[in-house]
C-alpha cells in the first residue's frame, strides 16, 4: 500500500521563456501545475484541467498544446513559452497588441491561452498545413475569417469576445505578412 | 491520480519488456491523462513511447501509406501526400479535437482513445465498458449521442475518432507489435462490438504495442463529414468517409463508413454492395443508405440518428458523385 | 473608445487571479461529493487517504467546526450528515500538493444509507408549489382583469409551452479561493467573485467573525455571469481547510464539480397565452412557469416577471410554481427571469405574429406602451420602438419575406428572425472614496468588482469627467473588501450603483480642494444609500431588438447563426468600447441558449451527466460568424448622475428567441424546447 501510495519523483529540466529550470516533479504533475504552481508562472490558466478549453495553450517546441494534459515528466529537455514570454523586453508581440486594440478579452481568463494559441496557429497557418474550414485540402489555404475561426476553436472564452479575437488574429497575420513582405 | 512510475521506453521490444501488469503505454497523453485525472483509468507504471522511430509517413510507390503510430494527428493532417492522396484521411483527423490536441495527439493513441459515454466518465457510476459487470444505465439514461447499430445489452458506447472511421474506409490495417511478434490487423477485426465484454474495445492482447497504421492507395475521391452540436471541437452526432468511383455515371467502386453510430467504426458494406455497379441517382444512393440502416436498433433517444446518417450517406455521395 | 486599463497586465500574464497570490507555506485542497442523490452519511472512512504521504487533514461532517447559519443553506458546509443532493460537498482534504489532495479525496470511503433521489422537473409534479416571492423579491402570481375569458374571447389565439433546460454559467476561471489565517485571528481571502463587500459580510458570519476580521481580495476575476455573485462552498473549502492545518490553502473547484456546487439556472417549462384582435393589439397575456428549487434553500428565478412590463393588455396573469427537488439549487445566471422568460413570451409573440399575419416588427409596436402595464408606472425611458427600426433599417428587414421554409441556398434553409429584449435598470446604494494625491494624480476607491466588464475602465471615465481632470491622472481601484462597501456586480447594476457613488465622492472632493493638496493628500467620501431613497417614482428599464440569420442544413438539422445584429437603449454608454463587447458576448451566449447549451438530468443518479466543457456545449470560436451590437442614443434624467442603464445582461435576453424564430422562418418548424440541436429539429424537418 505504501509504495504504491507515495509519488512517485524525478528529475527533469525544462526551458521556459528562455531560462532552464531544474525540477523534481511528482510524476503525475502536469506541465500546467509545475509551471503555476512551481515556476510561479500562472500566466497560464486551468479552465478545464482535461484539455478541453484551451485556457491552458502554452507552446511547446514551438507548437501550441494544452499544459493541463501534458505530463511534465514527459517533458524533459522541452522548450516552452508561456504568454509571460510572448513579450520581448517589453515590447508586445503584434498578437498581444492587436488583442488590445480590438478588445479580444473580457475577463481575461482565456486570454493568456488565447495568446499563444494564436500565435502557434499562425506558424501553423504559415507553413501551410489545413484545418476544417479549408475546402480543397491540395492547395495551401488562405487564412480568412472562416479558418481563423475554425483554428481557433479549442480555445473557449465565455465572455464572448470571440468576434474581437478574430479581428485581433486577423491583424496580427496581416502584420506579420506585411512585416515578412 | 494514483502515483505511477514513469518510464521511457527506448525500442519497441523493450517498451514491451516494460508493459508489466498495471502498466500503460503514453502517446501523446491526451485522453489517457484526462481519464486518469478522472479515476477511470488508474496505470501503475507509464510506458512513454513516443521516442520510439514510429514518427514517419512513407509513401510507397503505388501511393500506399505508412504511417508511423507516433506520428502526430497534426503532422498526419498536413502531410502533402496524405492531404492529396486520401484527403478523407486528412479531413477526418481535422474534424477531431482542437489544433492543440492535434498537435500531441498521436495515430496510436487516436485509434485507441476511449469512448466519450457520460456513464464510462464517472467513475462513480456503473459501466460494464469500466466496471465489467456493474451494468449499462445509459441504456435506460442518457444516450442520445450513443449507439444504433452493432450494440449489446452490456454496452451502446460510441467509439469517438475520427480518424479510425476514415481509416475504416480506406480498408487500413493496424501493425501491431506484440509478445509474438508483428502482425497486421485489418481495421475492421482490430476494433469489436462489445457483445458480453465491452471493457475490450478492441482485439489487441495486453502488451500489445500498435506501431503503424498501413493504409492502401485510394484513386478516387473521397470526403470526410461530420455533424455534431456546435460548429467545431465537439465529439460527431454521425460522421461519415467517403470514396467513390464513378465511370459512365454508374458507381464502380465505393467506400463508406459511418461514425458515431457504433461501438466501432462503421464500415458500411451493406450500403456499398447496393451502389456497386449501380447509377449514381439519389434513388439509388436512398437505396444503399436504407439496406445499411435496416440494422438499425435505436434506442429511446437516438432514432434522429437513422435519418442523419442516411441524409448524409445519400448527401455525401451525392456531392461526391456531382464532383467526378 | 478607451482600451481596458487592464490590457497590459491581462495580455501578458501578469493580471492574477484567485489562486495566483504567492503565499509561503500554501497547501491544496480537494473536495469529495456525494455518490447518491439522497440519504444519510453513516460513515467516512479516512483512514486510506490519511495514510497517503502529505495529507494534511480530511475534514468531513465527523469533525468540521460549527458554522453559523448565513441564510444560505449551501453555505452549511460539513455540518450534517443529511445528503440532499448527488455531488454536494460531503468531505475535503487537504495536502501538501494538488496531486496528493485529489487522489486522496479518491480514496475517501464515505458511506450512505440512500434513498431515490426526486430529480426531475415535471408540469405535474405532486410537489409544485406557490412560492412566497420570486428572485429577488418580486410577486410569485400578478393578475388584472380576467385572462381567461379574454383569452378565449380573442380572434386570434397562441396558446403554447416552451421549455428551457438547466444551463450552467461556466465562467472560464473555476469558483476558486486562496485562504489564509493570520495570528491575530483574521483571514484572508483572495477569492474569485463578483462582490468582494459581499463574501467578507457572509463568510464571516459563517464563520462567527466581525467583517473587519476578513479581506477579500478580487481585483481580477475570470468571469462569472451571476455565479460567483455570492460566496459558494469552495471559499469555506478553504477557509476550514486552512484553519485545520494551518496553513494557507487553495481550492480551485474542479471544472467537474462546478457544476453540482457554483449553481446554475433552473429548467422552466412554461406555458404561455397570448389572444390579441385581428389588428394584434394583445387583449390577455398569461405566462405560467413552473420551474425546480432544491431540498436545501429557495431560489425562485422570476421567469414571468418581464412579461408583466413587457406589453400592454388589459387582462394578464402571470404565476410561478416551484417543486423542491434533490438538485443543487439554482441561482443567477445572466439576466435571470429575463433570459428564459423572454424566449417564451418572444417566441410566442412571433407565433402571434405569423396567427395574425402581421409583421413581427409591426405586432411589436403595436404593443408597445409608455406605462409598466401592472404597475402603472411611467418609464423613465423605453425606446423599445426605436429599436426595433434602427435595427430593422441596418439589418434589411424590410424587404423580408414572412412566408417560412420558402428560402434555399444548395441544402441549406435560410430565415430570420427577431425578438425584444428589456432589463431593469437596478441601483443598489454604494460607498466611494476620492482621494487628491499631491502629485496631482487622484486616487479612487469601490469595493466593485471588474469580472470582465470593464468596470473598472468605466468607473476610471466616470471619475475623471466628475473630477473633470484627464483620464490618465486617475486611478480607481476594485477589487478588495478593504475598500468602501459596494453592491454585487450584478442585475447590471454595477456601473450605475458604484458610478453614482463615484461621481458624489469626486464632487466631494472637489468641493474641499481649493488650490493646493495636503501632503498627507485630501479625501472625500460619499454614501448613495439617501440619495437613491429619495428617487421619483419610474419603471426604470433597458430595452433592445435583436435580429438573427440563420441556415439550417436540410439533411442533419444543424444550425449556423449567419449574422445578429443587436441594438439596444441603454441609457449613456460609457465606454463604446467594452460596451460593445459585453453586449456582443451577452448575444454570443445567446447563441449557446439558442443552440447548444444544456445540462442533462441523470434521472436514475441525480446529477447532471454532461459536466464538463466537453459535453456542456458552450459556443466555439467557429459558431460565432458575425454579431454587431450598436445602441440608439438615450438620455434619460431620472436615472443617476451618469444616465446609465447597465448593459451586462440585455444582450442574452431575446437572443435565443430570436435564433428560433429565424429557425422557424427558415424551416416552418418551432422549435419550443431549447436547445435547438440536431436531435431535435432534424426529425422535424
Amino acid at each position: 500500500m505504501d509504495s504504491e501510495a507515495t509519488p512517485v519523483k524525478a528529475e527533469i529540466t525544462l526551458r521556459v521563456n528562455g531560462a532552464e529550470h531544474r525540477l523534481d516533479v511528482d510524476t503525475r504533475a502536469s506541465l500546467l501545475d509545475v509551471l503555476r504552481e512551481d515556476l510561479g508562472l500562472t500566466g497560464s490558466k486551468k479552465g478545464c484541467d482535461h484539455g478541453q478549453c484551451g485556457a491552458c495553450t502554452i507552446l511547446v517546441g514551438g507548437r501550441r498544446v494544452n499544459a493541463c494534459l501534458a505530463l511534465a515528466v514527459a517533458h524533459d529537455g522541452a522548450e516552452i513559452v508561456t504568454v509571460e514570454g510572448l513579450a520581448e523586453d517589453g515590447r508586445l508581440s503584434p498578437v498581444q497588441e492587436a488583442f488590445i486594440e480590438h478588445d479580444g478579452f473580457q475577463c481575461g481568463y482565456c486570454t493568456p491561452g488565447q495568446l499563444c494559441s494564436a500565435t502557434g496557429m499562425l506558424d501553423e497557418a504559415e507553413r501551410g498545413w489545413p484545418s476544417a474550414a479549408s475546402e480543397d485540402l491540395r492547395v495551401d489555404p488562405v487564412l480568412d475569417d472562416d479558418e481563423i475561426r475554425e483554428r481557433m476553436s479549442g480555445n473557449l472564452c465565455r465572455c464572448g469576445a470571440y468576434m474581437g479575437i478574430v479581428a485581433a488574429v486577423r491583424e496580427a497575420a496581416a502584420r506579420r505578412e506585411a512585416a515578412e513582405a | 491520480m494514483r502515483p505511477f512510475a514513469y518510464e521511457r521506453a527506448t525500442s519497441a521490444e523493450d517498451a514491451l519488456r516494460r508493459h508489466a501488469e498495471g502498466a500503460a503505454y503514453l502517446g501523446g497523453g491526451t485522453n489517457l491523462v484526462d481519464l486518469m485525472r478522472l479515476g477511470v483509468e488508474l496505470p501503475s507504471r507509464l510506458v512513454d513511447v513516443t521516442h520510439l522511430p514510429y514518427d514517419q509517413i512513407q509513401l510507397d510507390p503505388n501511393g500506399g501509406l505508412l504511417i508511423g503510430a507516433a506520428v502526430s494527428n497534426s503532422d498526419l493532417a498536413a502531410d502533402r501526400t496524405v492531404r492529396e492522396g486520401h484527403p478523407v484521411l486528412a479531413q477526418a483527423v481535422l474534424a477531431g479535437a482542437s489544433g492543440q490536441i492535434r498537435n500531441v495527439a498521436t495515430v496510436g493513441g487516436n485509434l485507441l482513445q476511449r469512448t466519450r459515454c457520460s456513464y464510462f466518465q464517472d467513475a462513480a457510476k456503473p459501466c460494464n465498458k469500466r466496471n465489467p459487470g456493474s451494468g449499462c444505465p445509459a441504456i435506460e439514461g442518457e444516450h442520445h449521442n450513443l449507439a444504433i447499430l452493432g450494440h449489446s445489452e452490456a454496452c451502446v458506447a460510441t467509439h469517438p475518432s475520427d480518424m479510425a472511421v476514415a481509416l475504416a474506409a480506406l480498408d487500413a490495417s493496424v501493425h501491431v507489435r506484440g509478445h509474438a511478434g508483428e502482425r497486421v490487423v485489418p481495421i475492421e477485426d482490430f476494433y469489436r462490438l462489445p457483445g458480453d465484454a465491452p471493457e475490450r474495445d478492441t482485439t489487441l492482447e495486453p502488451g500489445d504495442l500498435v506501431t503503424a497504421v498501413e493504409v492502401p492507395p485510394l484513386g478516387m475521391p473521397s470526403r470526410y463529414r461530420k455533424v455534431r452540436e456546435r460548429a467545431s471541437f465537439a465529439f460527431a452526432l454521425v460522421s461519415i468517409a467517403v470514396a467513390l468511383r464513378v465511370d459512365g455515371g454508374v458507381v464502380r467502386d465505393v467506400r463508406l463508413a459511418l461514425g458515431g453510430v457504433a461501438h466501432k467504426p462503421w464500415r458500411a458494406r451493406r450500403a456499398e454492395e447496393a451502389l456497386r455497379g449501380n447509377p449514381v441517382t439519389e434513388e439509388f444512393f436512398l437505396r444503399a443508405a436504407e439496406a445499411e440502416l435496416e440494422a438499425a436498433e435505436p434506442l429511446r433517444d437516438n432514432a434522429y440518428k437513422v435519418t442523419l446518417a442516411r441524409n448524409l450517406i445519400v448527401r455525401t455521395l451525392a456531392e461526391l458523385g456531382e464532383g467526378t | 473608445m478607451t482600451d481596458r486599463l487592464e490590457s497590459r497586465e491581462k495580455v501578458t500574464g501578469e493580471a492574477r487571479y484567485a489562486v495566483e497570490y504567492p503565499v509561503e507555506g500554501v497547501a491544496y485542497a480537494a473536495a469529495v461529493q456525494a455518490t447518491v442523490g439522497r440519504g444519510e452519511i453513516t460513515s467516512v472512512g479516512t483512514e486510506e487517504a490519511l495514510r497517503l504521504p502529505g495529507v494534511l487533514a480530511v475534514l468531513s461532517c465527523e469533525n468540521a467546526p460549527e458554522l453559523r447559519e448565513s441564510g444560505d443553506a449551501e453555505l452549511a458546509l460539513f455540518q450534517s450528515r443529511t445528503v440532499s443532493y448527488r455531488g454536494q460537498f460531503v468531505a475535503a482534504v487537504v495536502a501538501e500538493t494538488l496531486d496528493t489532495a485529489r487522489e486522496a479525496a479518491r480514496l475517501v470511503r464515505v458511506e450512505y444509507a440512500s434513498e431515490p433521489p426526486d430529480v426531475e422537473l415535471r408540469a405535474d409534479h405532486p410537489g409544485l408549489y406557490k412560492p412566497e416571492k420570486v428572485n429577488p423579491v418580486f410577486p410569485s402570481d400578478t393578475a388584472q382583469g380576467d385572462a381567461d375569458e379574454a383569452f378565449a374571447k380573442s380572434a386570434v389565439r397562441v396558446e403554447a409551452t416552451y421549455t428551457t433546460p438547466a444551463e450552467h454559467n461556466n465562467p472560464m476561471e473555476p469558483h476558486a479561493t486562496l485562504a489564509q489565517w493570520h495570528d491575530d485571528g483574521t483571514l484572508t481571502l483572495y477569492d474569485s467573485n463578483q462582490g468582494a463587500s459581499g463574501v467578507q459580510k457572509t463568510i464571516a458570519g459563517v464563520l462567527g467573525l466581525e467583517p473587519s476580521q476578513v479581506r477579500v481580495v478580487s481585483p481580477h476575476v475570470g468571469g462569472g455571469f451571476g455565479s460567483k455573485g455570492a460566496p459558494r462552498p469552495n471559499v469555506l473549502v478553504a477557509a476550514l481547510g486552512a484553519r485545520a492545518t494551518g496553513r494557507p490553502v487553495k481550492f480551485a473547484v474542479p471544472r467537474q464539480q462546478m457544476f453540482a456546487t457554483t449553481g446554475y439556472r433552473t429548467p422552466t417549462i412554461q406555458r404561455i397565452r397570448l389572444g390579441a384582435d385581428e389588428d394584434g393589439h394583445l387583449d390577455a397575456i398569461t405566462h405560467e412557469v413552473v420551474e425546480q428549487t432544491s431540498v436545501l434553500q429557495e431560489f425562485g428565478e422570476q421567469t414571468a416577471v418581464p412579461t408583466r412590463m413587457m406589453y400592454k393588455a388589459p387582462h394578464r396573469r402571470t404565476s410561478h410554481r416551484l417543486v423542491r427537488l434533490n438538485v443543487p439549487t439554482p441561482s443567477w445566471m445572466r439576466a435571470p427571469g429575463e433570459t428564459p422568460g423572454m424566449f417564451a413570451l418572444e417566441s410566442a409573440m412571433d407565433e402571434l405574429a405569423v396567427a395574425a399575419g402581421i409583421d413581427p416588427i409591426e405586432l411589436r409596436v403595436r404593443n408597445d406602451t409608455g406605462h409598466e402595464p401592472e404597475s402603472g408606472l411611467p418609464f423613465s425611458s423605453r425606446n423599445l420602438v426605436a429599436c426595433l427600426r434602427e435595427g430593422a433599417a441596418r439589418f434589411g428587414w424590410a424587404a423580408r419575406d414572412p412566408r417560412p421554409g420558402v428560402r434555399r441556398m444548395g441544402r441549406k434553409l435560410l430565415g430570420t428572425g427577431v425578438a425584444s429584449s428589456t432589463y431593469p435598470a437596478y441601483m443598489r446604494p454604494s460607498e466611494a472614496t476620492a482621494r487628491a494625491e499631491p502629485d496631482g494624480t487622484f486616487t479612487v476607491r469601490v469595493a466593485a468588482a471588474d469580472i470582465g466588464t470593464g468596470a473598472r475602465t468605466a468607473l476610471t471615465l466616470i471619475a475623471a469627467e466628475a473630477l473633470k481632470v484627464e483620464l490618465g491622472r486617475v486611478r480607481v481601484e476594485v477589487g478588495d473588501s478593504r475598500f468602501p462597501k459596494a453592491p454585487v456586480a450584478g442585475g447590471s447594476m454595477g456601473t450605475s450603483s458604484w458610478g453614482a457613488a463615484v461621481v458624489r465622492a469626486c464632487e466631494g472632493l472637489r468641493g474641499k480642494l481649493n488650490g493646493s493638496v495636503p501632503p498627507e493628500g485630501l479625501e472625500a467620501s460619499a454614501d448613495t444609500t439617501d440619495e437613491l431613497k429619495g428617487r421619483d417614482r419610474y419603471a426604470r428599464h433597458a430595452f433592445g431588438a435583436q435580429f438573427a440569420d440563420v441556415e439550417v442544413d436540410a439533411d442533419t438539422g444543424e444550425v449556423r447563426v449567419r449574422r445578429m445584429l443587436g441594438i439596444f437603449a441603454a441609457g449613456r454608454i460609457v465606454n463604446p468600447k467594452t460596451a460593445r463587447s459585453q453586449l456582443i458576448g451577452g448575444m454570443t451566449m445567446g447563441i449557446g441558449m439558442a443552440l447548444h447549451e444544456e445540462s442533462v438530468m441523470d434521472a436514475e443518479f441525480g446529477d447532471f451527466l454532461n459536466r464538463d466543457l466537453a459535453q456542456y456545449h458552450v459556443p466555439a470560436c467557429a459558431d460565432v460568424r458575425d454579431i454587431e451590437a450598436d445602441w440608439v442614443e438615450e438620455s434619460d434624467p431620472h436615472l443617476n448622475p451618469m444616465g446609465t442603464k447597465g448593459i451586462g445582461e440585455i444582450g442574452i435576453v431575446g437572443a435565443a428567441a430570436a435564433i428560433a424564430n429565424a429557425v422557424h422562418h427558415a424551416t416552418g418548424v418551432r422549435v419550443r424546447d431549447l436547445p435547438i440541436t440536431p436531435p431535435r429539429l432534424l426529425p422535424r424537418l
